[in-house]
């Protein structure tokens, strides 16, 4: 007995609405992030984050409004990622309500920024987000590179060697996500997952591809994953948190469970 | 009207905090501040806290805080959070040393790079640090706070620093314990103190079942 895994539902956000749709029978506005926030915490999600996919400014508002409003109502930890770029984008968030930022393509071009987070704001906040895909070909050791750009744009940067350094740099989290298997729902790369996982001394949020409830289970006993995330077999309602952590836990895995 | 104060030094998210008393005990007034003065006032007061011990400490010697500490703990209810449960220690290990409030004998250690537990297969496994998510808490003592909150409940936890639970400085005051590679303290108590490691306004339903409680103790035991 001791500490629990962790499942997180992760919503995409645009303009204060859930985008990608949810699908509940039972809550009335489903484009609203904190009814489905809600709805998840009443499953028994560990933690819940928010993707703020908005481009404009005005929407960046929206967003704050939105984080708000659910940590007046969702009493769990909330991650915020999406748009994260200097130190006031952290403040802002963190005093709306979110425990923890999720910093991506900032962290790619301006290392040092992450840093700059850490020590302000403390390691327990920041989370580096980072999206790996697999770069050798068959039959060569394998090699994933970071991606920017939702997966198009290349950076040449060694995807092992760069969680170590956003460790060093004073991230508290790795949110990791496999591109090759994003939305493929085969699962995770449970190979990237191990490597980062065996390499950093700080956890790693498994995230990408996830289709089916072992799925969920092999990213903990067999990529080593501290948490789970996981976004459209939740909101189509295949699955509920509470069948996920029911799984889990069949599998030998500690989980959170009244 | 009940108020609780709820000490704002600069340091951390305490809009979570004040929603959740909030939420919990919607007859009493919740009121953020760094003045002295409502602080005093306060029926209940709490000390919360996230980030660096040296940042903290400076922060709250800088306003005054660790002072007004020490006055409104003795005689109302006082709740610490997270790093304001380790600011009530004599010192902590962090940031090179810093010295703390020390209305609790100790010091806070480090978990350490190298931190290991071995599983019921009695194979060695590596434990990641920041100890971060659900634990059990071990209640090891009664306490008007742990009303209603289930023996090896799990709360929130986030640190990377914390308070050994069987020192021979804690016995005394350790109310609850948590496993984590070593045994550390989850919850302290003396009087009309309490204190926890984890986060109360994060860990759902026990979270909120404690802050409850807190909003309605008197103080006494």
């Amino acid at each position: 007995m001791g500490l629990a895994k962790r499942i997180i539902p992760c919503l995409d956000v645009d303009n204060g609405r859930v985008v990608k749709g949810v699908q509940f029978v039972d809550i009335r506005d489903a484009g609203d992030p904190v009814e489905v926030a809600k709805k998840y915490d009443e499953q028994g999600a560990d933690e819940i984050t928010f993707l703020d996919i908005t481009a404009s400014h005005q929407g960046r508002d929206t967003m704050v409004h939105t984080v708000e409003k659910m940590a007046s109502q969702v009493f769990i930890p909330l991650t915020v990622g999406g748009g994260i770029r200097k130190v006031e984008d952290i403040r802002i968030m963190l005093n709306a309500g979110a425990d923890k930022v999720s910093i991506n393509t900032a962290a790619v071009f301006n290392p040092e920024f992450v840093k700059e987070a850490a020590e302000r704001f403390g390691s327990q906040c920041i989370v580096v987000a980072i999206d790996a895909k697999k770069v050798s070909k068959p039959g060569e050791p394998d090699r994933w590179e970071i991606f920017t750009h939702g997966g198009r744009k290349p950076t040449g940067l060694d995807a092992v060697e760069w969680a170590k350094k956003m460790a060093a740099y004073g991230a508290g989290e790795i949110l990791l996500t496999s591109m090759d298997q994003d939305g493929m729902k085969n699962g995770f790369d449970l190979g990237v997952t191990r490597a980062i996982t065996d390499a950093v001394s700080i956890p790693v949020i498994a995230s990408g591809g996830v289709g089916n409830l072992q799925h969920l289970a092999d990213g903990v006993t067999i990529g080593g994953a501290d948490a789970v995330l996981a976004a459209s077999i939740f909101h189509f309602g295949d699955y509920t948190v509470q069948e996920a952590k029911a799984h889990m836990a069949a599998c030998g895995i500690e989980m959170r469970i009244d | 009207m009940n108020t609780i104060a709820i000490i704002d030094y600069g340091m951390g998210n305490l809009h979570s905090v004040s929603k959740a008393f909030e939420h919990v005990a919607p007859e009493t007034r919740v009121i953020v501040t760094s003045d002295a003065g409502v602080i005093r006032e306060a029926d209940r007061v709490v000390l919360p806290g996230v980030g660096a011990m040296r940042d903290c400490m400076a922060e709250m010697r800088r306003l005054g805080v660790d002072t007004l500490v020490r006055e409104v703990s003795v005689d109302r209810p006082f709740l610490g959070i997270c790093v304001g449960m380790q600011a009530l220690l004599e010192r902590s290990e962090e940031n090179n040393g810093v010295d703390s409030i020390g209305l609790f004998p100790g010091r806070v250690v480090y978990f350490g790079d190298e931190l290991f537990e071995t599983n019921a297969a009695g194979e060695k496994q590596r434990l990641k640090v920041p100890h971060m998510g659900w634990n059990q808490v071990h209640q090891t003592m009664d306490h008007p706070l742990w009303r209603g909150i289930a023996e090896q409940a799990r709360f929130y936890f986030v640190h990377s620093y914390y308070v050994p639970a069987q020192s021979a400085d804690s016995a005394d005051y350790v109310v609850g314990e948590t496993h984590y590679g070593t045994d550390l303290a989850a919850a302290i108590a003396r009087d009309s103190i309490f204190a926890v490691q984890f986060h109360p306004e994060k860990s759902q339903h026990s979270g909120l079942q404690l802050l409850k409680n807190f909003a309605h103790w008197s103080g006494q035991l």
